[in-house]
């Protein structure tokens, strides 16, 4: 083996590298909020069927998952300033991420909504519930709390998906790896470096959704 | 195996006896009728293989012009930039226009004419932004391709507070341009010929030179009838404006001033 080793010249640019772990945390943190804010409201309007909005979400959820990420995010950035609709690379990656976050969102909490047993409603409409408690205790709180494992998963893959945005300039981790390998030709070690980072980063997203959900989801069952 | 020996001497008389002969390559190259001249064939705009499958580019045209004016017919060698050196010091071409730069190394072993077309690395932006000095990109968003020596360069000149987006390759820096998203692009000039080619009426400009290194014809060593003649050709074209009309065709750029 003639490769000599050096992590030094990765560990002399570890700021860059922990700004660009902190941008994607951002993007990440951004995207799950306005993301499963948006899927909740499309999964009610899909699994109630509220016309003429569920036909509206039922296009969005198939044109965005079952188009690449990458293509979503170009089409942003590169295409739209075509309709004079000209978005940084931050605009255009947040919007990216909460997007598809979005479209998944709304399938895997649809998902748990349409679980609710029907009889429980029912219950909820005996013990004269108004629509507002129904939806919130007797509807989305179980629905949420059933779809949380899924939920989480997706949030993690899409904060792995970020890695993506670093094609339109925006300076996240992989554009930090990216960057300081195109300086340093230490391709292994740099890489090296930014898998334990995402794997970190990866784990501790986990943590903290299952804390959440244990603490604010699940916290009458 | 004997039998073979007078073929052998025979060869080898052959080859000996073009020796005298490369001392002066000019009267060679007259009196054969033809040049053989590398040229690149897969480095657009200075050489590629046309629609029409034959090659074409700005070498390619350098290349006819210097037969043309010699008065003998072109032979096109096509040659890679590992091995075009090679090709003209073993002989196998009397001339090597190839997107060919000047250095220190390849002086030692060729000679060099004047330049006939200008290669450079530069900060290209719309007409009417005020940009002459790298001191000027502050506050700007200037676009660059990752890695490349231009941005290594712009790095080092751009000041502090110039913003520098980097993508992957050079079609998203152009994208990202065309777009609107960045305000100046950092590039080499080939690069502005591809955005001319495609997008003629928003075709960036020259504003800063990052790095200057045009081409010359790389010629064997001590062939000084051959040099001056390639001199006396390139110095005419300039004058009467054909290099820069070549210069226009292929890199959307007129020749620069200083060249």
């Amino acid at each position: 083996m003639a490769y000599q080793f050096d992590f030094q010249p990765v560990f002399a640019q570890g700021d860059r590298l922990l700004q660009g772990a902190l941008f994607t945390l951002e993007l990440t943190a951004l995207g799950m909020l306005f993301g499963i804010g948006l899927g909740i409201v499309g999964a009610v309007v899909r699994a109630w069927r509220i016309k003429p909005f569920d036909m509206l979400f039922g296009v969005y959820v198939e044109l965005i998952r079952n188009t690449p990420f990458i293509v979503q995010l170009f089409f942003i950035f590169f295409g739209l300033p075509a309709l004079g609709l000209r978005m940084n690379e931050w605009q255009a990656g947040a919007l990216a991420m909460v997007i598809n976050l979005g479209a998944y969102s709304t399938e895997i909490i649809r998902a748990g909504i349409e679980a609710v047993p029907r009889s429980q409603l029912e219950a909820a409409a005996a013990l004269a519930m108004s629509r507002m408690e129904t939806f919130r205790h007797v509807v989305l709180r179980p629905a949420l709390a059933s779809v949380w494992p899924a939920l989480s998963s997706q949030v993690v893959i899409v904060m792995l998906g970020s890695a993506v945005c670093s094609q339109i300039s925006i300076e996240e981790l992989t554009f930090a790896a990216n960057f300081i390998q195109s300086r340093n030709f230490r391709a292994f070690e740099t890489y090296l470096v930014t898998t334990l980072l995402y794997l970190v980063m990866a784990i501790l997203i986990r943590q903290l959704l299952a804390w959440i959900g244990q603490r604010f989801v699940m916290r009458r069952r | 195996m004997f039998k073979r020996w007078p073929i052998f001497l025979t060869l080898t008389a052959g080859l000996m006896a073009q020796l005298p002969a490369q001392a002066d390559q000019l009267a060679d190259i007259q009196e054969r009728g033809t040049i053989r001249i590398a040229v690149p064939q897969d480095f657009p705009p200075f050489g590629s293989v046309g629609p029409d499958l034959k090659p074409r580019g700005l070498d390619i045209d350098t290349a006819h012009l210097i037969a043309d004016k010699l008065g003998t017919t072109l032979v096109l060698v096509p040659v890679t930039s590992t091995n075009r050196i090679p090709f003209l010091t073993t002989g196998k071409v009397d001339l090597v226009i190839s997107s060919l730069g000047k250095s220190a190394e390849r002086e030692m072993v060729i000679d060099f004419s004047k330049p006939y077309a200008p290669f450079f690395l530069g900060v290209f932006g719309p007409k009417d932004m005020k940009i002459s000095a790298p001191a000027d990109l502050s506050g700007k968003v200037i676009g660059v391709t990752r890695g490349g020596i231009e941005d290594i360069e712009l790095s080092k000149q751009a000041p502090e507070d110039a913003n520098i987006k980097r993508f992957e390759d050079n079609n998203a820096t152009i994208a990202a341009y065309l777009a609107g998203q960045t305000e100046l692009i950092a590039s080499g000039s080939s690069v502005m010929a591809a955005i001319a080619d495609k997008n003629p009426e928003r075709t960036p400009v020259m504003k800063i030179t990052l790095k200057n290194s045009p081409n010359f014809v790389g010629l064997n060593k001590g062939e000084t009838a051959l040099k001056d003649r390639v001199n006396a050709i390139i110095d005419t074209a300039r004058t009467d404006g054909t290099l820069n009309g070549v210069s226009q065709r292929w890199l959307g750029q007129p020749l620069p001033a200083d060249m």
